[in-house]
């Protein structure tokens, strides 16, 4: 391994676990029944929502050659395939891989 | 130490309906297809998912060294991308947290949080009591953790075979899950409200400041849908 490629990767990993390990020293005081918990509850779900709905309306990297109407209107799909499979994860997963990769194939 | 009994059901999560293994492979084989593109070599890559463990940090590294950005900037980008990371643990352990079980467990354990892990936890803690909850989340994060690992291989040496269309197929496998997820995770007017403003004004939060808009929109988010379901709870 090439040492600059090496502490990117520590640097990484550091600033990744920074978050995960002052989020256990925190919740060593919080009680699941407290109101505290429930607004971190809240953040967590509304932080996670606002995280995919970036990756889907304003993508980096290979998902950005896609046109953004495309991308909403396969999201769409594939929930309303999730609810028609009764909440099963693998399909509506596999449906939008094979519709975004013939539909970019074909255009 | 571990009670096997918990740690293996933990582990076998990854099969069935609510299986991540799909989505989390795909995203992993694009990331170790994108480190071989970047320079990585193998062991390189294989380190980086081992370590880092987290789909968007590990993204967000790889962007930054093709444009030759310094170490304290990777930090800053990092940890901003990542520190969702945040209010999901704590929103989880005090979930897992018993007197009897020892606090390594918990500082070492954390490492497995990430979107996918977090999800399935949330999914199930309440058929697992409360004292074998540990047990059981260390299985479920061995498990979506190994899976990464290998996939980030097989990306690896399968990068030239990958083209682009199959590339972009797996690009929104991992939005998808996660979408998926979240849309059957709102069973309360809370969870409701803040996965729906979430993904409204994160984005809308992306036109004032591309890096900061995961926390701000979700920061806003979060807390307008605390303060709406604890008023409607009354």
């Amino acid at each position: 391994m090439t040492g600059s490629v090496l502490i990117t990767i520590l640097v990484t990993s550091f600033a990744t676990y920074l978050s995960r390990f002052l989020g256990v020293l925190s919740a060593e005081k919080i009680k699941e029944t407290s109101k505290i918990f429930r607004w971190f509850n809240c953040l967590a779900y509304s932080t996670l929502a606002a995280l995919i709905a970036r990756i889907v309306i304003f993508p980096s990297g290979t998902l950005s050659e896609v046109d953004y109407l495309v991308r909403l209107i396969v999201v769409i799909l594939s929930i309303i395939v999730f609810y028609l499979t009764r909440k099963n994860i693998v399909y509506p997963t596999l449906f939008s891989a094979i519709i975004l990769a013939l539909f970019s194939s074909y255009i | 130490m571990i009670n096997t009994k918990y740690f293996v059901k933990g582990f076998l999560s990854i099969k069935g309906v609510g299986s991540p293994a799909i989505a989390l492979g795909a995203s992993f084989i694009a990331i170790g297809a994108l480190l071989k593109n970047v320079g990585f070599t193998i062991q390189e890559s294989i380190f980086s998912t081992f370590l880092t463990y987290a789909l968007p940090g590990s993204l967000v590294m790889a962007e930054s060294m093709l444009i030759g950005a310094s170490l304290i900037n990777i930090f800053i980008a990092v940890w901003l991308v990542n520190a969702r990371l945040y209010p999901m643990t704590v929103s989880l352990m005090p979930l897992l947290m018993h007197e009897s079980q020892p606090r390594w467990k918990y500082y070492l354990s954390c490492h497995f949080i990430a979107v996918s892990s977090w999800l399935i936890m949330k999914d199930n803690y309440t058929v697992i009591k409360k004292k074998n909850r540990i047990d059981f989340w260390i299985g479920i994060g061995t498990a979506t953790w190994f899976v990464a690992i290998t996939s980030t291989i097989i990306g690896y040496v399968a990068s030239e075979y990958l083209n682009k269309d199959i590339l972009i197929g797996l690009a929104i496998i991992n939005p998808i899950y996660f979408t998926c997820m979240m849309v059957g995770a709102m069973k309360t007017v809370q969870i409701s409200l803040s996965v729906v403003l979430g993904a409204i004004l994160g984005p809308m939060f992306y036109f004032l400041s591309s890096e900061w808009s995961i926390l701000f929109g979700g920061f806003v988010a979060g807390t307008i849908a605390y303060f709406i379901g604890e008023f409607n709870d009354r």
